[in-house]
Formats: C-alpha cells, structure tokens, sequence
C-alpha cells in the first residue's frame, strides 16, 4: 500500500512515516496542500493522509482540489484533526473527506483506518 | 522509547524553536502593521503545531497550555476578538512562557508552575470558551509508544479466542449512497475488515432492474449487501468498522435469532489469511486494480525501520537555511561534525595554496605568465570556496535578538520602566558557533542599558524625552567583519559617578586627569559596578569585564561611546568566523610572527626626530600632539636583548582595549594577509601573549598574537606614562 | 598523568616481548616502546614559544597540525649536540596530544622480553631519575626506557 502524507509540522511527518514504514506501507511527504498536490502529480496513492491546518493551502481546500482531480477523484482521504468535535467531521465530510484520524494519533488506530479506508 | 522515538523527539524540539521564532515574528508584525489575517493564521498554526507534536510526546503541561493559548488565536482567527495592544502583551507573555514550557520539556527542567497558571487563566478568560468537545475524551493526549509488531492485531480490536467467546449471530444490511463512493469509500475494504470479525456470509443485493450501459449513471449507487455475522464482538465494535460511512449508507445491525443455522457460515478468517468470505456474486469494480489479495497485509510486519537521519539528535542541525524561514528552498540536514572537517580541510587548502605560491616563486616559475594567471586563478577559487565553506555555518542574528525581546520586556517590567527594543540587520549572517556564545554578553548588555543606562519615567520626562526608553540592536557587516551594537537613548555615563568609583574600589589612582574615553572604558575593569544598590537584575555584580573576556574569547573588540543625556552605545566587532583572521605578517629578531590587523589601528616608520626617552630605558615616540610608549617586541617575547636603537625600525600602533596605546617595534612588515588560525591550546597550552598559531607559506608555524595581552597594564599606571602631554 | 599507550606495565615481568625503539641522546642511549611512537621526522627548524622552558625548542607543522617539540638533552639534563640537520624529531604519542622530541639519532629497533625490564635503581639525585621508567640490557649496552609522561609536565597545559 502506498500513502500520501500532508502536514506542516516535521515532527508529525516523521511520525506517520515511522508508523507507515513499520506496517509496511511506504509513504510519500508533503508540507502543505499545495505540494501535497505537486507531489501528487507523480504518485498514485491508495490512500491520503492530510492535516488541516496548513500554510499556503490548507487541507480543506487540498482535498477539495483532490476531488477535482480526474484521477484522484475517489481515492480515500483521511484527515488529522486535533479534536473529535461534531462540527469538524461534518466539515470534513463536506470537504469530500473519507474518514479522520485525531491527532496525536494512536498508531493502531491509524493502520486499522487505513485498512478500512483501503484495504 | 526506542531509538527513533527519540530522535523524532530531538526533532521536535528543532521544530519548535523554529515554530517560537515564527510565532515571535508574528506577533511583532501584529504589534507593528496591524491584523494581517495571514499573519493570524501564521501565529495560529505556529501554536497549533507545537501542541500537536507536544500530544505525541505526552507533554501534558505544553500541551494544555498551549490548548489555552491557540484557543484564544483560534477566536482572533475568527474576527470574534480583535488584537488590541492588551491582548498582543498577553500574546507576547504567553509566547514567552511556551518557550519556557518548551525548554523544560526538553530539558526535564522545572517551570514556574504559577506564572503558568496565572497566564493560563487569563487566556482562557480571553477565549471565552468551555470546553464544548462533544468528545473530550479523545483529546487527551496519548502518549505514543510505537512498537510496531502488529502481528494480527491490526484491523480487528482485541482478538478473542474463537474458541471460547460466545459468538453472536448478526444480520447486517450495509446499502451505500452514492455519497459514499464520492467521499473514497470502496465496499470490498469495509467488508473485509467486517468478515474480518468473525465468521461471515455476504451476499450481494443485485436490484432486478439493472439499467443498460448506455442509459445506467455511473455514480448511481444500486449495490446493497447483506452479511450473516458470527462474531465473539459486540455491536459497537461492528458499528465501529462503519464508523466513516455513517450518513453516508443504510445500516441495520440487527441480533439474528439464536436458532438461526450458523452451520453454513464459512471459519473464521484470521487476518492472516484464508479463503476470501466474499461470494462471487459481489460485483467488484474491475477497474479498481485489485491486487489486493486478501492474504496480504497483516504478515510478517517488518520491525520498525525508522527513516533515520545521519545525525545523533544532539547534533542534528538543522540546515541553516531553514532558519531562516520555512520554506525558503530544499534543505539537507547535516552532522555539525562533517561541517567542522569541512571547515579544516578548507583551511588546509588555503595554507597549501600559500605553499604552492611560495614554491613556484622560490623556483623562480612565478613569473611566467601561464604559472602566474593559473596560480591568480587558483587563490581566487580557494578563496571562493573558504567563502563558501565558512557561511555553510553561518545563521542570522535574528534568534538570537529575539531572544533580547524577551530579556527587555522581562527586565524592564522588573524595574518598572517601559522600553521597547527595536532591531535593525537581523538578517546578518554570523557563524553558528558564535551566535550562542554572544548570548550571554548581549543579555547583560541589555540589562545594564535597561537597569542602569535608561532612566526611570520621571527623569524622562522631565528631561522632555519619550518616557519609553528605546534600546537598538543593530547588526551589520563591515569591512571583512560583523558589527554589533547596543545602543540605548538614556542618560549616558555619569563620568564623575565612575571616576570616583573607580577611584574608590583602587582601579585607579585619585586625582588622575582622564580623558572621556578613557572613563568610560573604566567600566571594562574588573569589580568594577555602578549598583548603589543592589538592583534585581544586576545586583549579583556582573560587570562588563565578563562581557569584554567572553567577546575577546571570541576573536572580538569591544568599544563604549557615550553621550551625556543622550545615551550610551556599545559597538563589538567581530570576525566573520573563528577560523580565518587578517593579520600582518612581521618580522622581529628572526622570527616571524602575526599581529591581527584588527588590533593594529597604524603602523610608524621611526624616525629619529621622532622618538624620546623617557624614564628608565623607555623611549616613546611622538605621534601627532602625544607620545606613545615604545615596545621592542622581540624583547618582550624573550628573542632578544632590547634594541638600543628603535630608529631602523617599524612600529605597530596598538589600541588596547582600556583604550591606552602601545607601539611595538618590529625588524619590518613581510605582509598583509588572511591566515587560517590553528589552536595552540590543544597541542601545547596557553601562552601569554600568543592567541593562537597558523602556518605560513613556507610550511613553518607563526604564531599569531594577541597584542593586549602582550602588553597588558592597569591603566592608572599606563595612562600616566603613556600620554606625556608636551610639558615643554 | 595520562596513560600512555605503552604497554609495559602489564608486560613487565612477563613474557610478553616489547619492541623498543632506541635512540640516542648524546652519549646515552634511551628508548620507547614502539607502540607509542607515530613517527620518525628529519629536524627543522622549529618556531619558539616566548618565555617556554629551556627545553622546549618551539612548535613545528606536522602535517597542519601545530606539534610541540621538546629537546631530550635538555630535558634530561644530558650535553648533547645543538640542534642540526641529523638531529631526529621522534613524534610520540602521550595520550592526549603528541609531542615532538629531538634527539641526536635514532638507533635501531630492540625485542625486550618483558622479563628483561629491570625497575631503575635508586641513584642519588640524578636528574634523569625520574625519566627513566625501566632499565635493559641490550649486547652488553645499558638502555633506559623513557618515561614519556615526564617529558612534557601536564601543567604546561590549560584544562
């Protein structure tokens, strides 16, 4: 399985990478949701993984973009959110999200996510 | 924690002093411009990232502090509070405490557990918000301990022994909208992970009328399924592997009756593997690349291999051009060590380039013309590269003078008077390596300009100046050096004041006629503090001798100037690295030694009309309307009885740093040049007089000196002798 | 004290065979194991310390790194040659640092079963006492072995 990581803080990179890599899954990094979409142009992830918070563009107008893509148009999203609130996952949904993953975030949980999300 | 973790850790704490740096910046443009949204945002995301990776980590007291303090961002964010100069103070204060809360995070040092409090408090009665979490529960942050053998634990919760649980019979109904597989759901995944459960039975719900291809939509969801579930699990857990999708399909999850045959449902498939429980009859969608086979992922997870940098996690620098900015182009981390060896070996090229160049000359080759532009061209290209080389490890100033914000607003609240710090060349380039060490000399600058230089509201106002002080921080490059200041608009030195304290602690001897410049550099001397009392800032006496050794430390030079009422400046010139240094080359009974060019403010050829004895066997010589004393330096150096006549030679004219002058006489200059500076310290020991030693062209050591310390004197008994006034 | 790489101790008294490399410093003979020695340097001309000690020559480059250089005859209190270009400087290995030492030539290379090391007797008040760290005897020639660790006193040194 391959994935696509976009956050803005190195140390959450680094972490879902060490996750990713110890079940196997390679992964490829982004900094924010404008190089998440560069990267994008030459990988074909199984699923993404993205924060919300992000300079330049943040993940809500990532996966917006992400929808918009012919080729990317049904690929599983997971976004990172600090909390579990109502009213973001609602968000997320409407940005076109799959599922969520609450920062910090268990590992477990994470791979269990992804499996669900992509097999 | 494993090893990874740890290094993650270190570099947490990497990016958290780059996230306060931008949190820093932020919150001075806010203060500066006005509310930018981007800026807000900046601010925002700063705060925002440190408690995300602080959550990972299990760093509660950060993580909760700066909950409070993004909530507060997160409501300027949203225009429901305006940034007035109150709020940004707060800002400004809690910014202060993060980093606090920071280093003793990563230092396990202790916080002032209730200055946090108090600030914590006032943010979260500045947010105004409740914890209104439907789930707080999930907010706590969870320690993460990776430890990635996953086994078969993965897509299913806490396994059961089939064996023993009771198992519970489910008929499950799972019909998708369309919605569904717009938001990247796929059926065949949510299913597995189902069977995945228990022991299960799918069957897919095909509608009779299937439309033709020509009329059928595509995003139109006709697919339904229904599972017979045998699961030990609850349904929770059963729910929970719909948890994404809810709203967005039909779900029943009904208790099946007991009686129901179970008979016909396939074994269990543990997560390792089997026989897909899925009947043919699902219709998966041939052009997802299905490749997945059911028996893959959950086998032999490898062990952790952790993407590791090269670097220990104390040594782990981050490129220099990230500090300055995120983003600011591809970046590579490297090991500071390989930076050191680089470093050397530059400066081994350097001395073999000056080698070479004395070879060909010596072999009479350099005047061939070819020789001559090929050798031109190869100093050029050292010199380029040791350039080069030498800024690898060069960062601005700019951490380190907003740091000095902090240390201006802490100090200047302790001693209740209002000064603002204004910072001018922050985009000045130092070597790393000095940056911290000038920490501490700048800090009990600043402190002494805002405890004892800048006077309290009342005298300035009555001196019809702005009653906030203004302390400036400005850093520039000149001529081949770094230049520091620290400047404040106060009252200036009080010569009387320190004349006679100095007279009083036996610096000096009473009655000396000074000159002002001469005063102020009194301040340089050892015990020597202008504290009546005991301030709380500077009270523990530490005086601008330590600031003057630790900047000599560094190669620097220290020098006061100061107005009376206008304000005091203290300027410090540095070189741009430790490792290179102009000097000049000169030759005395012999030997051959370097005096840097920084030290040497002329040089004399004597004359002798101009030279005078005095006392003693002590000859000074005459420059312009004062006499300076003159020094044979291979005398002083123990290679040679002194000269008796000083008229056949060159003198180099010294500025110490008391600022009294010296002249040493020398055979004559050889030249003047950049010369790579090689420890002596290490290899042999310290040497007084010598500050270090290099190689020259030839192949033979030099040794480089350190002119003050050669001719180092207390200035009551220097001062006397050295400017003999023309008493006729 | 640092340790030195000589491994002597262990080997005194034992059979373990040391390799000496012996030198001469005007008359005497004088040696050091083989391990603690980096290399064997014709002379040059070395740089002077101001105000250093009598027995210290100066500093030379070896190789870009600043090597201090310790005159053996004077050290040891023994008449020997002014420095000249036969003179040898033995780059010796002191734990922490190298040191240059100046002799007068350098002789050959001993096979010393530790057993042949004899401690150094007590002399009366001979300034070389205290560098001599063992005795051998070599084809009826009295060699002493070196006590590097005194050549150059560690309180020359800042910490």
């Amino acid at each position: 399985m391959n994935v696509l990581a976009v956050d803005d803080s190195r140390t959450i990179r680094d972490m879902l990478r060490l996750t990713l890599t110890g079940a196997g899954i390679t992964s490829h990094m982004a900094e924010d949701g404008r190089h998440g979409l560069d990267v994008l142009e030459g990988i074909d992830p199984d699923v993404i993984i993205t924060d919300i918070n992000m300079p330049r563009l943040d993940g809500f107008g990532f996966i917006d973009a992400v929808r918009r893509t012919e080729k990317h148009r049904t690929v599983p999203i997971l976004v990172l959110t600090t909390e579990s609130s109502a009213e973001l996952k609602a968000r997320a949904r409407d940005a076109g999200a799959t599922g969520w993953i609450v920062k910090p975030f268990d590992p477990e949980k994470l791979i269990r996510a992804l499996h669900i999300v992509a097999g | 924690m494993s090893d990874p973790m740890q290094e993650i850790r270190a570099s947490f704490f990497v990016e958290c002093d780059e996230l306060l740096e931008a949190l820093q910046d932020g919150l001075a443009a806010l203060e500066g411009e006005g509310d930018d949204p981007e800026t807000i945002n900046i601010v925002f995301r700063a705060v925002h990232s440190i408690k995300g990776g602080a959550g990972a980590f299990g760093l509660d007291d950060l993580v909760s502090f700066a909950h409070a303090f993004e909530t507060v961002l997160d409501e300027m964010r949203a225009e429901r509070l305006d940034p007035t100069p109150e709020l940004l103070r707060l800002l400004f204060r809690s910014a202060d405490t993060l980093s606090d809360l920071v280093r003793a995070a990563r230092d396990q040092a202790p916080v002032d557990a209730a200055r946090v409090e108090t600030l914590l408090a006032e943010l979260e009665a500045a947010g105004g918000v409740e914890e209104a979490e439907d789930e707080p529960a999930d907010f706590q942050p969870m320690a993460v301990s990776l430890d990635l053998d996953l086994g078969d634990e993965v897509a299913v919760p806490a396994e059961p022994d089939p064996l023993s649980a009771p198992e519970t019979l489910w008929s499950i109904r799972f019909a998708p909208h369309p919605k569904l597989y717009a938001a990247g759901h796929e059926p065949l995944f949510l299913l597995r992970a189902l069977a995945a459960l228990g022991r299960a039975d799918v069957t897919c719900r095909i509608p009779d009328a299937v439309p033709s291809f020509e009329t059928c939509d595509p995003g139109a969801s006709l697919l339904a399924w229904d599972i017979r579930l045998a699961t030990p699990h609850g349904e929770a857990e059963i729910r929970d592997v719909f948890e994404f999708a809810e709203g967005l399909c039909e779900l029943s999850v009904v208790q099946s009756d007991p009686e129901a045959s179970v008979a016909d449902l396939p074994e269990p498939v543990p997560s390792k593997g089997g026989p897909s429980p899925i009947h043919r009859d699902v219709e998966t969608d041939p052009s997802r690349p299905v490749a997945q086979d059911l028996s893959e992922p959950m086998e032999d997870l490898p062990d952790p291999s952790p993407t590791v940098t090269s670097a220990k996690p104390e040594t782990a620098t981050p490129d220099p051009a990230a500090q300055r900015g995120p983003k600011s182009g591809a970046t590579v981390r490297v090991d500071l060590d390989r930076i050191e060896r680089l470093v050397n070996l530059v400066g081994e090229l350097v001395i073999n380039q000056a080698m070479l160049s004395q070879s060909f000359t010596e072999a009479g080759l350099a005047g061939d013309s070819t020789v001559a532009s090929g050798l031109d061209e190869f100093l050029q290209l050292t010199r380029d590269i040791q350039d080069s080389v030498m800024m690898i490890r060069a960062q601005p100033v700019k951490s380190l003078f907003q740091r000095m914000g902090r240390i201006v607003r802490e100090s200047s609240d302790a001693v209740g008077k209002s000064v603002r710090l204004v910072s001018e060349g922050e985009a000045t380039e130092i070597d790393k390596t000095m940056i911290e060490r000038l920490s501490d000399p700048l800090m009990h600058m600043i402190r002494n300009a805002v405890d004892h230089g800048l006077e309290t509201p009342d005298l300035r106002r009555a001196a019809h100046k702005p009653e906030q002080g203004t302390v400036t921080l400005t850093a520039a490059h000149r001529s081949g050096r770094v230049v520091i200041e620290v400047r404040d608009d106060g009252a200036g030195i009080n010569r009387q004041k320190v004349q006679s304290i100095a007279e009083d602690r036996g610096l000096i001897p009473r009655g000396l006629t000074l000159g002002d410049a001469e005063i102020d550099n009194l301040l340089f001397l050892p015990g020597f503090s202008t504290a009546g009392q005991v301030s709380s800032l500077s009270g523990r006496g530490v005086g601008m001798d330590v600031v003057k050794s630790a900047i000599s430390a560094l190669g620097g030079r220290i020098a006061i100037t100061s107005s009376p009422g206008r304000g005091t400046s203290f300027s410090i010139s540095l070189p741009l690295t430790l490792a290179v240094l102009d000097g000049m080359v000169v030759e005395t009974a012999g030997e051959t030694l370097v005096v840097p060019l920084g030290s040497i403010v002329e040089t004399l050829t004597l004359r002798d009309e101009d030279l005078a004895p005095i006392g003693g066997n002590a000859t000074a010589v005459r420059i312009r309307d004062s006499f300076v004393t003159l020094v044979d330096l291979a005398a002083l150096l123990g290679y040679a009885e002194t000269r008796r006549s000083c008229a056949d030679g060159i003198a180099l004219l010294i500025s110490q740093d008391d600022g009294a002058k010296a002249a040493l006489v020398v055979d004559r200059i050889v030249d003047q040049r950049q010369v790579v500076i090689k420890g002596l310290e290490e290899s042999y020991g310290r040497v007084p007089g010598v500050a270090a030693a290099t190689i020259l062209g030839d192949g033979r050591i030099a040794l480089i000196l350190d002119p003050s310390d050669l001719i180092a004197r207390p200035p009551g008994h220097g001062a006397a002798s050295l400017l003999l006034t023309e008493a006729g | 004290m640092t340790d030195t790489a000589e491994p002597t101790t262990s080997a005194e008294g034992s059979g373990a065979v040391l390799e000496l490399l012996s030198f001469k410093v005007g008359e005497q003979e004088y040696s050091v194991d083989i391990m603690a020695v980096r290399e064997i340097r014709s002379w040059t001309r070395a740089t002077s310390l101001p105000h250093a000690p009598s027995y210290v020559r100066g500093v030379i480059n070896l190789r870009g790194t600043v090597l201090p250089v310790v005159d053996l005859g004077v050290r040891l209190g023994i008449a020997s040659a002014e420095p000249n270009e036969r003179s040898v400087i033995i780059v010796v290995d002191l734990g922490d640092r190298a040191v240059g030492l100046r002799v007068d030539a350098v002789s050959d290379i001993l096979a010393v079963p530790g057993s042949g090391l004899q401690s150094p007797p007590e002399l009366l008040a001979d300034q070389a006492d205290a560098f001599i760290r063992a005795l051998t005897i070599v084809d009826g020639r009295m060699i002493r072995v070196l006590e590097l660790t005194e050549v150059l006193p560690a309180t020359e040194v800042a910490a």
